[in-house]
């Protein structure tokens, strides 16, 4: 039925091949029990766990900072700033790289969560805005809420994740 | 034909402030005076003109022409070359760049400046005239402003020749003989003498000369200014014919030159002259000076980079080699076995060699030789002796040797103010030179030459030298010293660095308002150089700055605290040691001292700095390394020393933030990632963290002599 609708361009087959029909694809990520998404393109890489080094005095959730392909990028523990679950670091635990190109400079950093889990495709109207109350995530990280099969994924701000709050030496 | 000729309006502009520079320091040189020289200056403003005229920017247009006009006369012979000319001229670069910087910034530029300079260069051209001895009055038709007395038409015969490939280049004779019209009557005969056989015919070619001539009030400049941009490729013979109260003769006089007549015959400048020029000033200037040069707020555009061709060339060669020796190495471990060991070995080996030089010719276009950054020099000196009244030589000295891009970028201003306080504070009036029996011309030397992995410029003056007594009467009054202090020369002189110090007797435009030498030296540091100073009174003072080659690679030691890798650049370390016991020593509580010989130098421990765990916490059994930053020399307690080696300093600010005690990191050989110490910011987070361990301990007391009087209340 979608093959049909498509041009054909080649003799390749098209069935099986996931199309966006509409709205916008996220990556789905898990912390603990709860699932979250972020914008599919702003994703550079995932990579696995890999020990950083060190950045002095740094909040605990900056694990440190380690080399892709000779950028220096800062690891944030997502677990560790939100507040949920254990922040252990085991085997399957990876490494979202995300860029984020703001007005005045583009920011890679690392974020790690608990495990990848699936590419959701959402159009905007499906997007419900979070309730404000409770919760560990503070509102301005929140983009909204969405409905995935049984689950309620929720959907981060990857410009506000961008920005890195400036810490002082305690 | 319609090209869209806004792309080509940044080389214009490049090439234009190229220009500019060559006519400023041709200028400079012309004060001796000689031929080549003129010519040179004649063909940068011609390239100016043409370009602006091309695009249209008829201000430059204009303004050049009367440079070009009074250059003009000077090539010629019929003016000599005067002193009051050479500062006009000057000027008039001046004005000039202004109007190219206002193209490049589209803004509007002080018109003012530029009005005052071109009267006054049409005043020198009219006067400049009546005074030579020019033989004949005709030439004086040169100068458009004193032409033509009303309405007398001239008759000219004009023989345009132009070579073949005139077409081209984008050239139309018809739009020439237009223009020509435009001016007054013009009849024009074709000359089809050289036309070849149908069969023979390039298209492309053009064939045909012209005899013209032209019945008008417009004079020599004009009609040649037709001729323009043609003018390399044609010949062209324009005479004039007496001039005539009213038309008379409507028949062309074809080939024959009147013999009375003046025919300035030009064989106009062959291209390879041209080319010559050109190349000339594509060694001397780049973009990179001619932005910097104009030392204005104004966005200056450093953006791209000239590499010379021979650098590029052994870049792709090495890239060549790297890739034989990769597909050598992936040859080799297809089937590998032990066997092979030793040529997997040279193999790597070879590896290690293209590396490195791929390493050194990729930081070699980002060297450029210093005379970027001198070239300002020539003319600075020139205006400020001029300005001061003081006559000196500047001499330039390893104009050759080259500096990264970004540190000559930096270090152009901290220069410019040493030379400024050179002819300002250093030379004296001529009589009082005199009265010390020195000659009566000042002399200031730029020097710059490489030392180890650094380059060191020198600003050198032979005049009083720093009075050492002001600067210490100076430091007493600031309350800097006390009277008991008794200081070595060096540190005498290094105070003349402090924020507000100034020791000159009165204020004048050029410098002495005491900011500056502080900011000079924050440059300088902020580069991770230093400076010095040596002086002798009477003789003279020598300015002597450090500076790193380059500001993307660091000499540093790897140290080990825990389990972190850090890197100290070696350019801090004194030296490093194994404490000896007895030299520890601990004082006003908290704090360790190590003395090292008679120094007492602060220990501080970087783990509890950077709150991470060590493995020794006790300074016996760390290492210390001495570092030294602004004249301040601490001890760093680290577990082990590693390996020096070259790092590549990468920015931690790009992805992150800017830490404190940390100047950036970098990727160490494993490809984990190493923080580069900040010794500067270690020195003053040390600082910080006393003070408030102090009033912690403050605080402490505080509460518990409250609790002993509670106690003793009750």
């Amino acid at each position: 039925m979608l093959a049909e609708e498509v041009p054909v361009e080649g003799e390749h087959s098209l069935e099986g091949i996931d199309f966006i029909t509409s709205g916008e694809q996220y990556l789905a990520f898990l912390l603990g029990e709860e699932q979250y998404a972020i914008d599919i393109l702003c994703v550079e890489e995932i990579r696995s766990w890999e020990n950083p080094t060190q950045i002095p005095n740094s909040p605990n959730y900056i694990k440190g900072a380690i080399n892709m392909r000779g950028i220096i990028v800062p690891i944030v523990d997502l677990r560790m700033k939100f507040n949920i679950g254990k922040a252990t670091y085991t085997e399957i635990t990876v490494v979202i790289v995300l860029t984020v190109e703001t007005t005045d400079k583009t920011r890679t950093i690392g974020f790690v969560v608990d495990a990848v889990s699936d590419v959701l495709n959402v159009d905007k109207s499906e997007i419900k805005p979070a309730p404000a109350f409770g919760g560990c995530v503070p509102q301005n990280y929140l983009e909204g809420l969405v409905n995935s099969g049984d689950n309620v994924v929720t959907i981060l701000n990857v410009k506000a994740l961008q920005a890195v709050e400036p810490h002082q030496l305690s | 034909m319609s090209v869209d000729l806004s792309q080509f309006i940044p080389s214009f502009l490049e090439e234009s402030f190229e220009g500019l520079e060559l006519m400023e320091s041709s200028l400079l040189n012309l004060e001796q005076g000689d031929d080549e020289t003129i010519n040179s200056i004649f063909r940068a403003a011609h390239s100016i003109k043409g370009g602006a005229g091309t695009f249209g920017f008829n201000n430059v247009t204009e303004f050049t022409h009367l440079v070009e006009t009074l250059l003009d006369e000077m090539r010629d012979g019929r003016r000599s070359i005067e002193q009051n000319d050479v500062e006009i001229l000057l000027e008039s670069v001046d004005c000039m760049r202004l109007l190219i910087e206002a193209i490049r910034d589209e803004t509007q530029c002080d018109s003012n400046k530029i009005a005052e300079t071109s009267v006054l260069l049409e005043k020198t051209l009219a006067s400049g005239n009546s005074n030579t001895s020019s033989d004949n009055p005709e030439e004086n038709s040169a100068n458009p402003s004193v032409i033509n007395p009303e309405d007398a038409l001239s008759k000219w015969h004009i023989t345009f020749i132009p070579e073949h490939h005139l077409v081209q280049t984008g050239n139309d004779p018809l739009f020439l003989f237009n223009a020509l019209a435009d001016l007054g009557d013009l009849t024009l005969v074709a000359n089809c003498k050289e036309l070849p056989a149908l069969n023979d015919i390039d298209a492309e070619e053009l064939y045909i000369s012209w005899q013209l001539t032209l019945t008008s009030k417009a004079n020599e400049t004009e009609v040649r200014e037709v001729f323009e941009w043609v003018e390399d490729e044609c010949q062209l013979i324009i005479t004039q014919e007496e001039t005539v109260a009213d038309v008379v003769d409507e028949q062309p006089e074809e080939t024959e030159i009147p013999a009375n007549e003046p025919a300035i015959i030009e064989q106009v400048a062959n291209k390879s002259e041209e080319q010559i020029s050109s190349a000339i000033s594509t060694d001397k200037n780049s973009s990179a000076s001619a932005a910097e040069k104009t030392g204005t707020k104004a966005k200056n555009d450093l953006g791209s980079i000239r590499v010379g061709v021979d650098k590029v060339d052994s870049l792709i060669n090495l890239v060549g080699e790297l890739v034989i020796t990769q597909s050598m190495l992936s040859e080799l471990g297809n089937d590998f076995d032990l066997s092979k060991v030793e040529k997997l070995n040279s193999g790597l080996e070879e590896l290690l060699q293209n590396t490195k030089e791929l390493q050194e010719s990729v930081m070699r276009i980002r060297m450029l030789p210093i005379s970027f950054a001198f070239n300002r020099f020539p003319r600075l000196v020139h205006d400020l002796s001029k300005k001061t009244g003081k006559e000196i030589e500047l001499i330039l000295k390893g104009e050759q040797t080259e500096l990264d891009k970004t540190v000559m970028e930096q270090i152009g201003d901290p220069l410019v103010h040493l030379v400024r306080n050179a002819v300002d504070h250093g030379i004296e009036p001529a009589e009082a030179r005199i009265a010390a029996g020195k000659s009566q011309k000042g002399t200031i030397i730029l020097n710059a030459y490489h030392q180890g992995g650094s380059i060191v410029i020198e600003i050198n003056d032979d005049g009083g030298g720093i009075n050492r007594q002001a600067v210490f009467d100076k430091a007493l009054e600031k309350g800097i010293v006390d009277e008991n202090t008794t200081l070595t020369d060096t540190q005498v002189f290094d105070l003349i660095f402090e924020p507000g110090f100034s020791t000159a007797k009165e204020l004048s435009d050029i410098s002495g308002r005491g900011v500056g030498m502080d900011v000079v030296k924050k440059n300088i540091q902020s580069l991770g150089g230093r400076i010095q100073v040596e002086s002798e009174t009477g003789v003279g003072s020598t300015f002597r700055v450090n500076l790193p080659l380059t500001l993307a690679i660091l000499d540093g030691q790897l140290v080990r605290v825990g389990s972190e890798i850090y890197i100290i650049p070696l350019i801090t370390i004194v030296e490093s040691l194994q404490p000896q016991k007895d030299l520890i020593n601990r004082v006003s509580g908290d704090m360790v001292l190590y003395r090292l010989r008679e120094d007492n130098v602060p220990v501080i421990p970087i783990y509890s700095l950077f709150n991470i765990a060590s493995e020794f916490e006790d300074v016996e059994s760390s290492l210390l390394v001495v570092v030294e930053d602004d004249g301040q020399k601490i001890g760093l307690m680290v577990d082990d020393l590693l390996a020096q080696q070259q790092v590549v300093i990468k920015s931690l600010n790009d992805n992150y933030q800017q830490v404190e005690g940390i100047s950036g990191a970098t990727i160490l050989g494993d490809g984990s990632v190493a923080m580069i110490l900040d010794i500067a910011g270690i020195i003053s987070m040390a600082h910080k963290k006393s003070e408030m361990h102090q009033k912690h301990k403050r605080d402490l007391q505080y509460k518990a002599t409250q609790q002993i009087s509670e106690g003793a209340n009750l």
